[in-house]
């Protein structure tokens, strides 16, 4: 009951999130230089003082600031962020067509980066120099601080264009026929590089912290009563250690959201991935605000429900999280 | 009548100064010490290096794609026949002054609202970290090219746009030296003897909760600089500005024909960022008492 009164608090809190995240949006479209009658009049190529009054008056900007606002807001509710005069679409149509290879993109990465990232840590955990720690090690000091879009550049020469393992660019190749497994195996053959590039960083910085949470995790005495009690090493390590380091990794990496979808816009950018990224990136380009603060409110959604995804992960890993509320 | 002079006898300890401390333990760490003189190269490099190398990186000044050490160009040229040596020493100037001058601003937000809710705790706490929290989940690059996009791409606004977006750890981790600080003995004794809340906060405090939050500040310049190469790779800077990441991106159509123009100005970039991080890890280990005792 509790547990069901907290994560009720939670969905709460990630509403009051997202309408901050709105206000910010629509104040900074009021802020800046240039508005949609300016965009219009831009496309008819120029019009006069009357017409472009008529414009606002037409979309309501001649309306008290906090009017605007609530109108605005109106309108996201009922799924509607405006109309992109770029693409000729409405905002959330645009992004919705390209919000699941963001997805797919940032949810593959975070994932294979936590299970390859735990891995590695309960390896190095256990040798700490072996083979498996020193590369956790290099793997850090190189993700942190290569710029993300050079190492998928890198990546790309070399896999891609000297020796031809992987397709260049986009998510999928638009001449292959098949049935469904030739198409799964197309999009995956156009994931490794992109989810490489962005999965590498997270991986250092999962693989540290569980190596350092399982190494804490070992030497602890509930650790030497069971090795006491004549378990093996491997059933220490798997059925009693590993949980107890599982849940910090798996907070960090519940923060670490917005992270990989800043780095994603990036990666998106170097291998042409048809999504949000790549959308944002035109659009700047374009001047066009709606779909560029569309984008924004839609990453900021995709980081809350991750938030919540984490949050319910971790009440499963670890029962004492949750309970105070 | 005068007072005698204490003078020092053999067995006192002279009490040293804690930087000087610092500084030998910084001294001890190799890795920190090569990556400093490597800092102070590159450091000097963009002071300096456009007066002496004063070729514009705007002017065509051979054929495209001549290769690094031929014709004379050290680096070679990119595809407008530009020397990508002239770039990379014009360049490393705006990548040490934003990555600089953004990680001073994101501190210094950092610095203030994390000193706030720390000190008063209660509702003050409550708000600024829902704040903080606000912009944790608006992901940085993002909201970065956003606000380049709509108040347009000068230096300035881009410098302010990578502090707006990346203070959120500097707070955390000033409010949470001050909540360990401020129960300390030697803060309720100023603070009976009648120190101001302002004095309490930025003379009596903040000057022992300095310690991480000066290696936190190191690490921000790398990642100022990391930011602003991304900014400009994806084309968001100032046209008539040279940087290292505007060079990776304007010439990564022509990786087919001359990789060096993407590889070369990526080094420079790896390794500064690569210097500034271990020279975080070196102050760390000098700054931190509790490791040094191990």
């Amino acid at each position: 009951m509790a547990t069901l009164q907290s994560l009720l608090m939670r969905i709460f809190y990630a509403v009051v999130l997202l309408i901050a995240v709105l206000v910010l949006n629509f104040s900074m479209m009021h802020l800046a230089p240039g508005d949609v009658a300016d965009t219009i009049s831009q496309s008819m190529g120029g019009a006069d003082q009357e017409i472009l009054d008529q414009i606002r008056a037409d979309y309501g900007l001649d309306q008290p600031f906090f009017v605007q606002l609530g109108s605005y807001m109106g309108k996201v509710l009922r799924f509607d962020l405006g109309y992109s005069f770029f693409y000729n679409t409405p905002v959330t149509e645009l992004i919705l067509q390209r919000l699941p290879a963001t997805l797919l993109l940032v949810f593959t990465a975070q994932i294979l980066a936590l299970f390859i990232g735990v891995i590695l840590g309960v390896i190095s955990a256990r040798k700490p120099n072996g083979i498996a720690s020193h590369f956790v090690t290099i793997l850090a000091l190189f993700g942190y601080s290569a710029p993300v879009f050079w190492t998928g550049i890198l990546l790309l020469i070399g896999f891609s264009l000297n020796i031809q393992l992987f397709p260049v660019a986009g998510m999928r190749d638009v001449t292959i026929e098949g049935g469904f497994w030739v198409h799964f195996v197309d999009i995956v053959r156009h994931l490794v590089l992109p989810v490489v590039t962005l999965g590498s960083i997270f991986l250092a910085l999962y693989s540290r912290l569980a190596r350092a949470t399982m190494m804490e995790v070992l030497g602890s005495d509930y650790v030497r009563t069971a090795k006491a009690k004549g378990l093996s090493e491997r059933e220490v390590v798997y059925k009693h250690a590993l949980k107890n380091s599982l849940s910090p990794v798996i907070t960090l990496a519940g923060l670490q959201f917005s992270a990989v979808i800043s780095g994603a816009v990036l990666v998106e950018a170097v291998f042409s991935w048809p999504g949000l990224g790549t959308l944002a990136f035109q659009s700047i380009i374009a001047r066009d605000t709606p779909t560029i603060l569309g984008i924004l409110f839609f990453s900021a959604l995709v980081v809350i429900i991750g938030n919540l995804l984490t949050d319910i992960a971790l009440r499963f890993v670890d029962p004492r999280v949750g309970g105070k509320g | 009548m005068s007072i005698p002079p204490i003078i020092p006898t053999e067995e006192t300890p002279k009490a040293r100064h804690p930087m000087a401390e610092a500084w030998e333990m910084f001294r001890g760490n190799h890795a920190a010490m090569v990556a400093l003189a490597v800092l102070a190269l590159i450091i000097i490099t963009a002071i300096i290096g456009p007066d002496i190398y004063p070729t514009d990186p705007f002017d065509m000044v051979w054929a495209p794609f001549s290769p690094p050490g031929v014709d004379g160009f050290l680096l070679g040229t990119d595809y407008l026949g530009r020397d990508l040596m002239a770039a990379l020493i014009h360049g490393a100037r705006v990548s040490i002054v934003i990555g600089v001058a953004a990680a001073f601003m994101s501190v210094f937000i950092g610095v203030t609202v994390g000193a706030l809710a720390g000190f008063y705790r209660g509702w003050v706490e409550e708000l600024l970290m829902r704040i903080t929290e606000f912009f944790q989940v608006l992901p940085t690059l993002l909201f970065a090219m956003v606000i380049v996009a709509l108040f347009g791409a000068s230096l300035p606004m881009i410098t302010f746009a990578i502090g707006v977006v990346s203070w959120t750890a500097v707070a955390r981790i000033t409010r949470s030296e001050f909540l360990r600080i401020r129960e300390l003995e030697y803060v309720t004794a100023s603070r009976a003897s009648g120190a101001k809340n302002g004095k309490l906060m930025f003379q009596i405090i903040l000057p022992n909760a300095l310690p991480p939050i000066i290696v936190q500040a190191a690490l921000m310049v790398g990642s100022a600089i990391l930011f602003e190469a991304g900014l400009s790779f994806l084309g968001l800077t100032d046209p008539n500005v040279v940087s290292w990441g505007q060079v990776i991106g304007s010439n990564r159509q022509y990786i087919l024909d001359a990789s060096y123009t993407v590889t070369i100005p990526g080094i420079a970039i790896f390794v500064t960022v690569l210097a500034i991080s271990l020279v975080g890890d070196g102050l760390n280990d000098a700054l931190n008492p509790k490791l040094r005792q191990r």
